[in-house]
């Protein structure tokens, strides 16, 4: 049976052109450290794709650290700044991916409003209660499971005026929005290969002028002795091939989100009853966490994924488990709909009939189980 | 008109190997067609992501001896080796207040730099020395090792000079004293016989692209019984049952799992092979350069691996002069920068000698003809940067 995949915040396929740098590059040999003929050629694929990155994000091509992705990256920032030989304070939203959650040594949560933005307000007081020079303030630019858009231009302001570090992991807004590192004033910037069409196993860290990092994995020396490992020279020169379509990734995600708006009125048609959680925020156009009150998100799943449709329940992690969404959770939702949404997620290879078949079998399942509630 | 350039002769497989185009071609489906997350296994692409990512899993055990369950991917053999070190150092240090950590001074920079990180989050850390061929002195780390001994690091294989650690010995003097034995074997597994069961190897690091895999891919094997524990390093979404964060890649995951079968399948005869060339390859050199020596034993070591100093000539000269043959005065690192190596200052080799020293790399791609043309280009090279044709023109 071929698949609908609506579930492009957990992983999206691989455009073509990164399909093609990848294979160039997998046809050289070379360690990009070497000195010889062989490794200059490949040091030279890895300096393209250095640039183009930085380019999508506004910022410098020797600001740039290649990871293994945005764990990694996110990782990386959160437990390399150690501005004085120890672990800093970070102020972290309450709705971070859980690799920013879980790296911090020692976190207080910012509060989000009910429509999942960060509390401004409160960002504010807690600042206010002490000295948070050295910090780090930690949000994300868009959330991986309702897609709501977080005033980071603003975070940004408060934060710095409180002599604060700004760390944003971008990985769900990277091709969605034009970014600025350099004008935005953000610190440290984690971006990931896989979520923009990108190969897995890549992601990057952009590490903003004055900002000291220790490095987490030790080794030769590589990305400017923030991240010993041989580069994976193959999947990077596959991130610069997406990096270099920025242009095309807008129009993508402009065409994408029309569709997600058409799904969404027919899924309001289709359940009365449905809620579209964070719509009251601004969103990406490509996110729907589709909450259908009484009727749990596995069991959603298990009735789309029979006829042939991928979705999840809130973020994919950890080997398949569906834990409570502490996202839903932080924006004030219970059980009864935090344990009943789904997350619906397009990008630039989705189609009508991608949406098509996802509406056919959500009014069926709604048919048989929606009434329950 | 100048002659078209031939293609450069590749001769530095330690520090790389070229993907195996079998190894490509099995992760080519997974760069088209399949893109589930792994993790998200609720729906159906998710799962076929998930079976591909154990049947390369199986592959890489069963290339060592060991279970599976015991194998952890990760981005490279860098972060295996951290993981390993710092995480087996934390977990122990915690759990058992043991804070000793016993190593050799020939470790890749990886494997010393952890060391060197816990050395300064207070552990004691002791860095042994070795011979002149490379080979640890079992007698020292018997004396080094403790009650108090979290870990024992020696590598498998030298990424230099090839020299080959006994490593059964060495996992029974750690043992013996209750400590764990993590092996770097970047370049010795899919080399050379590896067997984490027989030879009682708590800790073990792979890289794929050491092995004809791909790059930006690695593994942990973790012993489960008895049962290593680690401080995971990297905190995340819990994948890799907790102990490595971070969505796996498929198709590197596959491709890893497709170097080691390759491996598992071949690597008896290909050393054998790589045996005759480098031999080959050493006696035509040694003609025109008779003094030259050979850097790490005759015996126990890589048969890919040959590490030469040719007194009076300056590597750096000499690799510019090798035009058209990739080889390395050192091991491949920090960005191209060359650093006087410290294995060859660990094995007793003067500054002169460490800047006149050439480490080739021979392996599956490598034919005869390449190996006599390469023979015959560092014979010239050699010999102009000797004042040889000079000499011969008077």
């Amino acid at each position: 049976m071929s698949v609908a995949y609506l579930d492009y915040n957990a992983s999206a396929p691989l455009r073509a052109e990164a399909r093609e740098a990848m294979l160039a590059a997998l046809a050289c040999a070379g360690n990009p450290s070497s000195v010889h003929a062989a490794g200059r050629a490949i040091r030279q694929r890895l300096a393209e794709a250095r640039e183009a990155v930085a380019e999508l994000v506004g910022a410098r091509a020797d600001q740039v650290v290649f990871t293994s992705g945005a764990t990694e990256a996110n990782n990386l920032a959160l437990r390399g700044y150690r501005p004085d030989g120890r672990a800093p304070r970070i102020l972290a939203s309450a709705v971070e991916h859980v690799s920013v959650l879980a790296a911090a040594e020692q976190i207080e949560l910012i509060p989000v409003e009910s429509s999942g933005v960060v509390d401004l307000g409160a960002l504010q007081r807690m600042l206010a209660e002490r000295d948070w020079r050295d910090c780090i303030v930690s949000v994300m630019a868009v959330n991986n499971e309702t897609g709501v858009v977080q005033p980071v231009d603003e975070i940004v302001r408060i934060a710095r005026a409180a002599g604060a570090v700004v760390h944003c992991d971008a990985v769900q807004a990277a091709g969605k929005h034009p970014f600025d590192m350099a004008t935005g004033g953000i610190d440290l910037l984690t971006l990931s290969g896989h979520k923009i069409g990108a190969p897995r196993g890549v992601g990057a860290l952009l590490v903003g002028e004055g900002v000291e990092l220790r490095p987490e994995n030790r080794g030769g020396g590589q990305e400017r002795g923030l991240r010993g490992g041989a580069e994976a020279v193959d999947a990077i020169a596959g991130l610069g091939a997406v990096a270099r379509l920025s242009g095309r990734m807008l129009e993508d995600h402009a065409r994408a989100s029309a569709l997600t708006a058409r799904l969404e009125s027919e899924v309001r048609r289709l359940a009365a009853q449905a809620q579209i959680l964070g719509s009251g925020a601004e969103r990406v156009g490509t996110t729907s966490c589709i909450a259908l009150p009484g009727v749990r998100a596995e069991t959603q799943l298990m009735a789309l994924d029979l006829q042939g449709v991928c979705v999840s329940a809130g973020s994919a992690c950890s080997s398949g488990k569906v834990s409570p969404s502490h996202v839903l959770r932080a924006m004030g939702y219970g059980e009864g709909v935090a344990d009943c949404a789904i997350r619906v997620s397009l990008g630039w290879n989705s189609t009508e009939d991608d949406v098509g078949r996802f509406l056919d079998a959500y009014g069926q399942m709604v048919a048989r189980l929606g009434t329950a509630a | 008109m100048a002659n078209a350039k031939p293609a450069p002769i590749y001769l530095d497989y330690q520090a790389t190997t070229p993907t195996d185009p079998r190894v490509v071609d099995a992760m080519l489906p997974w760069f088209a067609q399949h893109f589930g997350n792994p993790h998200s296994s609720e729906h159906a692409h998710g799962w076929t992501a998930a079976e591909a990512v154990d049947r390369a899993r199986a592959e890489v055990a069963a290339l060592i001896g060991a279970k599976a369950k015991e194998i952890v991917f990760t981005s490279g053999a860098t972060e295996s080796n951290n993981l390993a070190i710092k995480g087996a150092a934390h977990h122990r240090r915690q759990a058992e207040g043991r804070t000793r950590v016993v190593t050799v001074a020939t470790e890749h920079k990886c494997v010393l730099e952890s060391c060197a990180r816990l050395g300064r989050e207070g552990f004691d850390v002791v860095v042994l020395g070795v011979d002149r061929e490379g080979r640890l002195d079992l007698s020292h780390l018997e004396a080094a090792v403790d009650g108090d001994t979290a870990l024992v690091t020696v590598m498998a294989a030298n990424n230099e000079i090839g020299v080959l650690h006994p490593l059964a010995e060495i996992a029974e003097i750690a043992h013996r004293a209750g400590a764990w034995l993590h092996t770097d074997a970047a370049q010795a597994v899919g080399k050379v016989p590896v067997d984490v069961a027989e030879q009682d190897i708590d800790l073990l690091s792979i890289s794929g692209h050491k092995i004809y895999g791909p790059k930006g891919i690695g593994a942990l094997y973790v012993r489960r019984r008895p049962r290593i524990s680690l401080e995971p390093q990297m905190d995340g979404g819990g994948q890799e049952k907790g102990v490595r964060s971070g969505t796996l890649a498929p198709a590197l995951c596959v491709g890893l799992g497709k170097a080691c079968a390759l491996a598992a399948a071949e690597f008896e005869a290909e050393a054998e092979r790589l045996a005759v060339l480098r031999d080959r390859f050493l006696d035509r050199v040694r003609t025109a350069a008779p003094d030259l020596e050979v850097n790490g034993p005759a015996r126990d070591r890589l048969a890919g691996n040959l590490s030469i100093t040719v007194p009076g000539v300056d590597s750096d000269e000499l690799m510019a002069a090798l035009d058209g043959v990739s080889v390395s005065s050192g091991s491949a690192c920090s960005s191209g920068a060359r650093d006087s190596s410290h294995v060859l200052r660990a094995i007793g080799r003067d500054p002169a000698a460490r800047e006149a020293t050439l480490r080739i790399g021979f392996g599956r791609f490598t034919t005869e003809e390449e190996v006599d043309a390469a023979a015959g280009v560092v014979v010239a090279a050699c010999g102009r940067l000797r004042g040889a044709a000079r000499r011969a023109a008077v």
